[in-house]
């Protein structure tokens, strides 16, 4: 199910082979199957509809160029249109008003409405050095204001106390009041859940909006949602004028197609994206990255943005220049990706950001830290001129290095083994190709791949 | 395609002004309306079965998340009925349409039997926001409504103010509630089973934090809770409901083959499916990874969460008397 469009495509792409341009004909089957792709990742039907017409648009006439295969080339298409369509750039938060500037929230039940109105508080006192107050309106729930209560004296920020027998608009109209006298800079007010169809509901927060005139109504929609997004951001997008989206929970396996069903039919910019559990984990929403995760491509790009953060530059620098010369990888190079590898935040770190099936490949595996502890053991015992010269480790070398280590000559070979299939996987990468880079990506991390 | 925004919005009938029965399935009906509206539409046009009409069907299933999968196995089974039964008008595809369906649904619809142990122990589990606290406020009216005696235990340590959200179920409902201080779900959910134990009570229902299955270290936990469980008594948790939000898409079925494997999932619970669209979810799991559906939810009422009979939902979800 988790099948990458990738995948999915190389089964139709065979008869593409050697032809120099996508035409009408020849892409026929490949659409269906970004069709069937983005319906699998949840993308609503009538924007799936819309999208593949504009897919083959811009796919028409396109030349093959370089070593890509058309299947390639219409993946490429079909990133460039995704990224397009989830509005190129990130756009943040507007807070261009005379304080205190409001935040309404609105969303669906369980949506992460109050969780999130937490993370944003924390992300604008810290990133934009605010004054947050923050307010609940949900009379409804059991402990819904008691919920963001704690989350304030939590986060250390301030909140204004409501009860359930109090109207929605009398606590934000007095919470505004009250964030003015005390000098907020942003009042972040967080509402009940609503379904679009309760008209009673849609009535109560439209009034909320029409009393608190926010500058931002940002509409929380969770990343698993379904073929529904694009209904109910129909009608919530009917019923405020929203100013943008937040999407949560995209630290599951959903695809989050729902995003690009509630950025198209809203048209308004996603713009922050919930990442994790903790109280940090709200991200500016980068549309390039979404695309593909929509597509099955993996985070690479925040993966490689942490490399960048953790790693030695002028070590990589020296590696990409040896492997684009297509020099030799030696054990030196291999232990250097070790070390980085922890300083990226170790293994479990890095698997967040790997393609789904990636992922659960390595869950199987059972990499963890201690093995990769034990593989850098081992390339230590080593001597200078067995790391640049593999292949003259022999039985008894094996024995002294096993020796040395503490671990088994079995312990060895596995090294060996690991290190000649990143070997190969490297050989690949040289000769470019995503889509090779990450199949081969099970060779790269040590312990993997077995 | 947006056909429900023009339909009036579901009333607030007074639960007593109606038959009891009778409210429920209209409720359930409204619920499933869009897609109910939509089959209507499709079969009730005068014509001849062809091509365009199955695609139309195709759309119209997968729109309601019922997925490729199962949208292709019940075109397939369709086609195949109709050439069986020599069908010939759009009219006829209808009741054919509901046999598929029924079919497909009815080995999920089984009942949760809860006196087979004393207590008997239901744990809940479920990502974040699908509705598991809502849901055993709502599971505890059910069970009291079937005298019962009933516990709770408020196994979120995790989320801010979830064990004040249960004590207020508690309390609505007249039920005792355990909880701690501590941090660790799986002696909160210990204690209550020993509870129960000792004052005799006859079902146990177990919160636990809402967690994505992507959480290795929370899957972990989850599967330390129900271990733990066991310790307190025998066989314990009887029961393992995976909650799941009638929203979800596709990973819906994610959902549900990470927590079976993590868990040994026993039953499903699906919230929420009174919005527009949905309820084509259980169909796809169903086809993919079928465990029986125990309850289904449909207002925000506490009457609103009953047991799943697939003939009703069948029957709603296609707009059938």
């Amino acid at each position: 199910m988790l099948d990458n469009l990738t995948q999915r495509l190389s089964g139709v792409i065979k008869n593409l082979r050697g032809q120099a341009r996508l035409t009408e004909s020849n892409i026929q089957d490949a659409l269906r199957e970004v069709r069937l792709a983005l319906l699998e990742a949840d993308v609503a039907l009538p924007v799936v509809k819309e999208f593949t017409t504009q897919v083959k648009q811009a796919a028409l006439g396109q030349e093959v160029i370089g070593n890509l295969n058309p299947g390639q080339a219409l993946i490429g298409v079909v990133h460039r249109e995704l990224t397009k369509l989830m509005g190129e750039a990130n756009v943040g938060i507007n807070l261009n008003t005379v304080p205190p500037a409001v935040i309404l929230m609105a969303g669906l039940q369980g949506a992460g409405k109050t969780t999130t109105s937490g993370k944003l508080a924390k992300l604008l006192r810290e990133q934009m050095r605010k004054k947050v107050l923050m307010v609940s309106c949900d009379v409804y729930r059991p402990a819904a204001i008691e919920q963001l209560r704690t989350l304030a004296q939590q986060l250390e920020i301030d909140f204004f106390a409501s009860d359930i027998s109090q109207k929605p608009v009398d606590i934000a109209l007095a919470a505004h009041d009250y964030a003015r006298k005390h000098h907020h800079d942003i009042l972040i007010v967080d509402t009940a859940g609503r379904l679009a169809i309760d008209a009673a509901m849609m009535e109560e927060i439209r009034q909320l909006h029409a009393a608190l005139k926010p500058i931002e109504t940002l509409f929380v929609v969770d990343a698993m949602t379904g073929q529904d997004a694009v209904n109910t951001a129909k009608a919530f997008g009917e019923t405020l004028p929203l100013t943008g989206i937040i999407l949560t929970k995209l630290d599951g396996d959903a695809r989050g197609g729902a995003a690009l069903s509630v950025r198209h039919i809203t048209g308004k910019p996603i713009k922050f994206v919930g990442v994790s559990e903790k109280m940090t984990g709200l991200e500016a929403f980068h549309p390039e990255r979404m695309a593909s995760r929509v597509l099955g491509m993996g985070d690479v790009l925040s993966l490689i943005e942490e490399a960048h953060r953790g790693v030695d530059q002028a070590e990589a620098e020296k590696l990409a220049k040896k492997v684009q010369k297509g020099q030799g990888f030696d054990l030196n190079d291999f232990k250097m990706q070790i070390v980085q590898m922890r300083k990226m935040g170790g293994v479990a770190g890095m698997m967040d950001k790997l393609p789904a099936q990636f992922a659960q490949a390595a869950a199987g595996s059972k990499v963890d830290d201690k093995a990769i502890n034990r593989l850098e053991g081992i390339i230590n015992s080593m001597t200078p001129v067995e790391r640049t010269k593999p292949e003259i480790i022999k039985a008894s070398r094996k024995r002294r290095i096993a020796a040395g280590a503490g671990v088994q000559v079995m312990h060895v070979n596995q090294l060996l083994n690991q290190f000649e299939q990143t070997q190969k996987m490297m050989k690949m990468f040289s000769k470019g190709g995503m889509a090779k880079m990450m199949r081969g990506m099970k060779g790269m991390l040590p312990g993997m791949g077995r | 395609m947006f056909g429900f925004l023009k339909k009036a919005p579901t009333e607030n009938i007074p639960e007593q002004a109606v038959p009891e029965k009778r409210s429920w399935l209209n409720r359930l009906k409204s619920g499933l309306a869009r897609t109910g509206d939509q089959l209507s539409d499709l079969f009730g046009r005068s014509g001849k079965i062809d091509d365009e009409l199955y695609e139309e069907l195709e759309t119209i299933l997968i729109t309601a998340d019922v997925g490729m999968d199962a949208t292709r196995f019940l075109l397939a089974e369709l086609r195949h009925r109709v050439k069986e039964q020599h069908l010939t008008e759009s009219g006829q595809l209808r009741q054919a349409l509901a046999d598929c369906l029924l079919k497909l649904l009815q080995p999920l619809a089984k009942e949760l039997n809860v006196s087979t142990h004393q207590p008997f122990v239901i744990m809940l589990a479920g990502v974040n926001g699908a509705g598991k606290t809502t849901s055993i406020g709502k599971l505890a009216k059910y069970f009291q409504g079937q005298g019962k005696s009933v516990l709770l235990a408020a196994g979120d340590t995790f989320r801010a103010a979830a064990r004040e959200q249960l004590m207020e179920w508690g309390a609505r409902n007249n039920v005792t509630v355990i909880a701690q201080q501590s941090g660790d779900p799986a002696a909160v959910i210990y204690d209550a089973v020993q509870a129960a134990m000792a004052r005799n009570i006859d079902v146990v229902l177990a919160d636990t934090a809402g967690r994505l299955s992507t959480q290795a270290h929370l899957m972990e936990e989850i599967k330390k809770v129900k271990r733990v469980t066991a310790k307190a008594l025998p066989d314990a948790p009887h029961e393992i409901l995976l909650v799941l939000d009638a929203n979800t898409g596709q990973n819906a079925l994610s959902q549900v083959k990470a927590f079976d494997e993590a868990l040994n999932v026993t039953g499903l619970v699906l919230t929420k499916l009174d919005g527009t669209a949905k309820g084509g979810v259980i169909a796809a799991i169903a086809k993919a990874h079928p465990i029986p559906v125990r309850f289904i939810g449909v207002g925000e009422g506490l009457d609103d969460l009953r047991p799943f009979a697939a003939e009703d939902f069948v029957n709603a979800l296609l707009g059938m008397e």
